[in-house]
């Protein structure tokens, strides 16, 4: 549901359809919504069965790389021959994103439930659920609901009576955007600096404690029983669009719109739908003026992109950006383009790790340069200068975050040079203080 | 499995490498450097500097090369465009906090970011109008600055810690490009094998105090040595100034000790550069020394040798050569000889991440060579043979008094073949100044039977010669010396004559990691089980 | 080393540590290795544990962490220093974080930081007000996006704050 507005009849309510609802977030509110059947089918079932279930259903990675679920849990060995681990990514730090939040204040034991079935599924007797930090509420709620999960038997040595282990921690982060990034978070959870990792090996052989481990987002675990409840049938006839993009997605929507929160649609919805009649259109006497679709780190639409585009993971690429974790940044008329692209460089560069070359000093001069642009210094040359340094941080690190600074700056000056030009020539007053 | 080969060509150069192996590797293999900074080959791999990203054909981006293995038929481009301009790109990020230090900082002239930015970087910087980076220097230890702002954040100083020397005293602090290497207040980078840090340093940011503003890079000399410090016998430089010895630095060698030495072996150089030498050969003449020439002393030497009989006594220097050790030793065939080799002995430091190599207890670099020659470890029994000896020959042996009195009180005659003039042998018949070991050329036997060269690297003071010249004329006979050695690899061969272990080993078969001789380690250091005689001798 | 400018703290005399992981504490501590296969790995939730004792984490605390893991104080400063949530210093009695990433930005999240600063008396940003009370900082997003612009105080997380609000909600913490 639109939480926290009401639902809108455009809507297709899933995961969101208890968001508001206070009794849900107990156990035996959860049970009388349906809860914890989708586990005790589950545990009746091969391991095998799931996955191909889970394959079928066509369910991709939420947090933002849309990587297909049934088969990133197919890499896992099939013998246990040393333990497995699922970790569920709950870090949400992705500027825009706010729907894992609410499932795990809402619905925590949707998200339990889910990770358990995961969990058998890949043959792990441990989950970790890592939590970010500043997340005070949905800790002290997943807690709460581990806790009771576990007097209920529904976690534990001997899982609902099946003789299946599984056993849940909470792992609480303390500050760092990177930590999402699956192999730093693994590095999180091992008590180290949250350093990204390189691949070659692949959490699936070699992970958490150097074993087998997969690692999955809030979003994805909690559709989990659902489609082991209705079926891959079902999940996968939820496409309005591409067929490779189906079920539901939860979209978190702000910035400069009438409504502003998490609303759950159909894969293949156009996104013209969602922007004016979910979120409710511009504040009166404003238009839209750009979209930031997946999060922050993907190329920046314009109004007219976003409006042609459907969701889902093709229909975004088709208009120039990436679906992403869909945490959708609307900015209307008011916004000064700059300054925002400015903001963004500096949360990138108070991100990085500081491992790689090309994010660790180009995430902070191109940040400088921001600065100095608007600060009323910018120079023609200057666009070059940030086009390279975004050449530079693309493709050459060990993870994404340098080419997601990249990403908004190269598409703000394609597509909206006109504000950079402004400050260069100083038809408009600065911004910020010349340092 | 583990032998099978992969076959790739790397910048149009085929080559063929075992299976496993990573690209950096094949490359050097192919004749190719592929730049790099965080990557080397005694450390783990992270892959952070990006400097060794290359081009794979078929491959969607660039390939950091020091983690990316080798596969059939790859086609890598090391200087193709695409990565040259990578390389470019990196380069001029590192440089945009980088003080222009230069002209005052120690590593230029043989700087990894100085040799780069040259061959490939921008001749211009873009990063104007905004102050540096700047950070205060920082004194990690004993011998170890820490200037942050010329730090590129390789981090192998904090690898080289955590892995190799197995006590994780630095750290990465801090977070983007506000990090910097740290160290806790109540730490100190004081590990024995520590000094390794400012050598992985590819730029001037670790700082070895012992080094600070001594010399340029490129106004040393280098000459490739073995450490006189311990059994381990590690392969170093000796970098010498006009003459004076500078610095030491390891030298690789994958079977000894791979790219380290320890701090103890490193700042074990200033005995090397004693001024208070002697300077010529003397003769004993009524109550004191007089100076002669060299054809007057090795006459005069060849007189004793011939006319004495009995026992004699050898008090041999631990780095005293191989070929002295052996010439000297043969000099007196005719005697029934006690050859003792002084040990002095110390801790010992293993390095944990090398299993094989630690500084070693026993600090002579050539027990294993002298014990293979007839040389005992058992000092102090020697020193009391001196009573009953015809002749006793000191081998430029650090003496105590103890040793000292016992000489003086000799009724023998004492010969003295040494680089330091020892007061307390008023009665030496006659006093011959010879090298050391960075004075010549030679070889030691390590603590695993390996012969290691090393070369002369500072210019014989004085009338100095080595040892075994000196025994070698008198051995060769009076007249024209066609048969004495006038090469160090010529004294080597006359080894073999005597000792059959050393039979058909040559110098040049040596190279410049050396050889193993046949045989097991455990004969050759026969002593090591038993308690040496407490030989504490004190550093010179 | 801190070479961007600290607040608090400075010209203090360092009072003798008095160890954290002791009675239930240390207890907490043992329960807690038995949830990883290695004590490395306890290493977040006992920084947490040692914050939320003494209010920020010192070296003496760093080096009794370090014993208690099996670890080195450079290794665990390391660990510290990397996450921004640890304190390295004393801070107000209640620590604000306050977001002003982008999809906050433009709903007016400076504004509140500067009402935020005012009503405190804090100056600037990471520094604490004169009376100990408060310190006030700018955080990257906090997830709550939705309901710009959400305000950390201690660990409650207060949603769509507004500047004028500012002062009611600071009452609430003497």
């Amino acid at each position: 549901m639109g939480y926290p507005h009401p639902s809108h009849p455009k809507e297709t309510v899933v995961l969101s359809q208890y968001f508001g609802d206070a009794e849900a977030r107990s156990y035996d509110g959860w049970m009388k919504r349906g809860g914890y059947a989708a586990l005790r089918k589950a545990l009746g079932m091969t391991r095998e069965a799931i996955v191909e279930e889970v394959k079928a259903s066509g369910l991709r990675g939420r947090g933002g790389a849309g990587f297909p679920t049934g088969l990133k849990w197919s890499f896992m060995p099939k013998e246990a021959t040393r333990p497995h681990y699922l970790v569920c990514n709950a870090d949400e730090s992705e500027p825009g994103t706010f729907k894992d939040r609410e499932i795990m204040r809402w619905t925590p034991h949707s998200l339990i439930e889910g990770c358990a079935i995961a969990a058998y599924a890949i043959g792990a007797e441990r989950c970790y659920i890592y939590i970010r930090g500043e997340f005070t509420d949905p800790l002290r709620i997943m807690s709460a609901a581990v806790e009771e999960a576990y007097a209920r038997g529904a976690l534990g040595a001997d899982a609902f009576g099946s003789g299946q282990r599984v056993d849940m921690v909470l792992h609480r982060g303390a500050g760092a955007y990177i930590c999402g990034e699956e192999t730093a978070m693994m590095n999180s959870i091992e008590g180290k600096r949250g350093n990204p990792r390189i691949k070659p090996p692949f959490p699936a052989a070699a992970g958490l404690f150097g074993m087998p481990t997969t690692i999955n987002n809030v979003e994805t675990l909690t559709a989990v029983p659902h489609i082991i409840n209705r079926g891959a049938a079902w999940y996968k006839g939820l496409c309005l669009g591409n067929p490779k993009s189906t079920g539901t997605k939860l979209i978190s929507i702000c910035g400069h719109v009438q409504r502003p929160g998490n609303y759950e649609v159909t894969m293949g919805t156009p996104l013209k739908d969602i922007l004016y009649d979910m979120a409710g259109g511009p504040k009166p006497g404003r238009t839209f003026k750009a979209v930031i679709p997946g999060g922050s780190s993907v190329p920046i639409m314009t109004r007219e992109e976003a409006e042609a585009a459907l969701f889902d993971y093709e229909g975004i690429v088709e208009q120039g950006s990436m679906l992403g974790s869909a945490g959708m940044i609307v900015m209307d008329d008011t916004t000064d383009m700059v300054y925002q692209i400015w903001r963004l460089a500096r949360f990138y560069a108070h991100e990085s790790c500081a491992q790689c070359t090309q994010c660790r000093e180009g995430t902070a001069w191109t940040t400088k340069i921001m600065e100095r642009i608007l600060a009323g210094k910018g120079k023609q040359e200057d666009f070059q200068l940030l086009l390279d340094l975004a050449e530079n941080m693309t493709g050459k690190t060990i993870c994404v975050l340098s080419d997601s600074c990249a990403a908004p700056v190269v598409s703000g000056i394609q597509k909206f040079r006109s504000e950079f030009e402004a400050y260069i020539a100083g038809a408009r007053e600065p911004a910020l203080a010349a340092v | 499995m583990a032998d099978e080969l992969v076959n790739v060509t790397i910048d149009g150069m085929p080559v063929s490498v075992l299976k496993g192996t990573s690209i950096i590797e094949a490359a050097k293999q192919a004749g190719v450097l592929v730049p790099h900074y965080c990557y080397h080959p005694s450390l783990p791999s992270p892959a952070v500097c990006r400097m060794c990203l290359v081009e794979v054909e078929k491959a969607p981006k660039l390939m950091p090369a020091c983690v990316t293995t080798v596969t059939e038929g790859q086609v890598v481009h090391v200087n193709s465009a695409t990565a040259k301009k990578a390389r470019e790109g990196v380069l001029e990020l590192l440089l945009i906090n980088h003080p222009l230090d230069c002209p005052i900082c120690d590593q230029a002239g043989e700087c990894e970011l100085q040799d780069y930015v040259f061959q490939e970087g921008r001749s211009g910087t873009r990063y104007s109008e905004y102050a540096k980076r700047y950070n205060p220097v920082e004194d990690f230890g004993p011998d170890i600055l820490y200037v942050p702002n010329r730090c590129i954040l390789c981090t192998r100083c904090v690898r080289f810690m955590d892995d190799v020397a197995g006590a994780s005293v630095l750290n990465v602090s801090e977070r983007g490009d506000r990090a910097y290497i740290g160290i806790s207040e109540e730490q100190r980078l004081d590990h024995p094998w520590s000094g390794n840090v400012v050598d992985l340093c590819p730029v001037g940011s670790l700082l070895s105090k012992d080094f600070l503003h001594k010399a340029r890079a490129w106004d040393l000399d280098k000459t490739a040595s073995v450490c006189p410090g311990c059994t381990q016998g590690c392969n170093i430089n000796i970098d010498t100034r006009d003459d004076v010895v500078v610095r030491i630095r390891p030298r690789p060698n994958l079977e000894v000790n791979r790219h380290f030495i320890c701090d103890y072996g490193r700042m074990n150089y200033r005995w090397m550069n004693r001024g208070d030498r002697i300077e010529a050969p003397l003769v004993r003449d009524g109550g004191r020394h007089v100076a002669t020439d060299w054809d007057t002393a090795l006459a005069r030497l060849e007189q004793i040798v011939h006319g004495a009989s009995g026992s004699a006594v050898v008090l041999a220097s631990g780095r005293a050569s191989t070929e002295s050790l052996g010439l000297v030793r043969r000099l007196l065939d005719r005697f029934d000889v006690t050859a003792a080799v002084q040990v002095p002995l110390g801790e010992e430091a293993p390095l944990p991440g090398i299993p094989y190599l630690a500084l070693r207890r026993e600090r002579a670099p050539n027990l294993a060579g002298a014990e293979l020659l007839g040389y005992t470890p058992q000092w102090e029994a020697a020193v009391r043979r001196v009573r009953s000896a015809a002749v006793a020959v000191v081998l430029d042996a650090d003496l105590s008094a103890a040793d000292e009195a016992a000489l003086a009180g000799a009724p023998g005659i004492v010969i003295v073949l040494g680089s330091v003039f020892a007061e307390g042998l008023r009665n030496a018949e006659l006093v011959l100044p010879v090298t050391t070991m960075a004075e010549e050329n030679g070889t030691y036997v390590n603590r695993d039977r390996r012969v290691q060269r090393f070369q002369q690297a500072r210019s014989q003071p004085g009338m100095a010669r080595p040892a075994w010249w000196v025994a070698g004329e008198v051995l060769a006979g009076p007249g024209p010396s066609a048969d004495a050695p006038s090469t160090a690899a010529e004294a080597f061969l006359l080894l073999g004559e005597r000792w059959p272990v050393f039979a058909g080993l040559t110098h040049a078969d040596l190279g410049f990691t050396g050889r193993v001789l046949p045989g097991s380690a455990e004969a050759a250091l026969s002593g090591r089980g038993v308690a040496l005689s407490g030989t504490q001798g004190h550093a010179r | 080393m801190t070479p961007h400018s600290a607040h608090g703290g400075h010209g203090t005399v360092t009072p003798p540590h008095e160890p954290v992981f002791v009675g239930e504490t240390r207890a907490k501590l043992e329960r807690l290795f038995a949830l990883y296969p290695t004590k490395q790995a306890c290493l977040l939730p006992a920084l947490w544990m040692v914050q939320e004792v003494r209010g920020w984490i010192s070296e003496t605390a760093i080096g009794e962490v370090a014993e208690a893991l099996a670890l080195t104080p450079a290794y665990v400063k390391g660990v510290v220093t990397f996450y921004t949530m640890y304190h390295t210093h004393p801070v107000g009695r209640h620590f604000i974080q306050v977001c002003t990433t982008s999809p906050c930005n433009i709903c007016g999240a400076e504004d509140v930081v500067k009402a935020l600063l005012r009503a405190t008396g804090c100056g600037e940003l990471g520094a604490t007000s004169p009376d100990g009370r408060f310190t006030v900082t700018e955080v990257e997003c906090l997830g709550a996006c939705g309901f710009a612009t959400p305000v950390l105080v201690d660990d409650d997380f207060i949603e769509s704050v507004t500047p004028e609000q500012v002062p009611g909600i600071l009452q609430r913490y003497p």
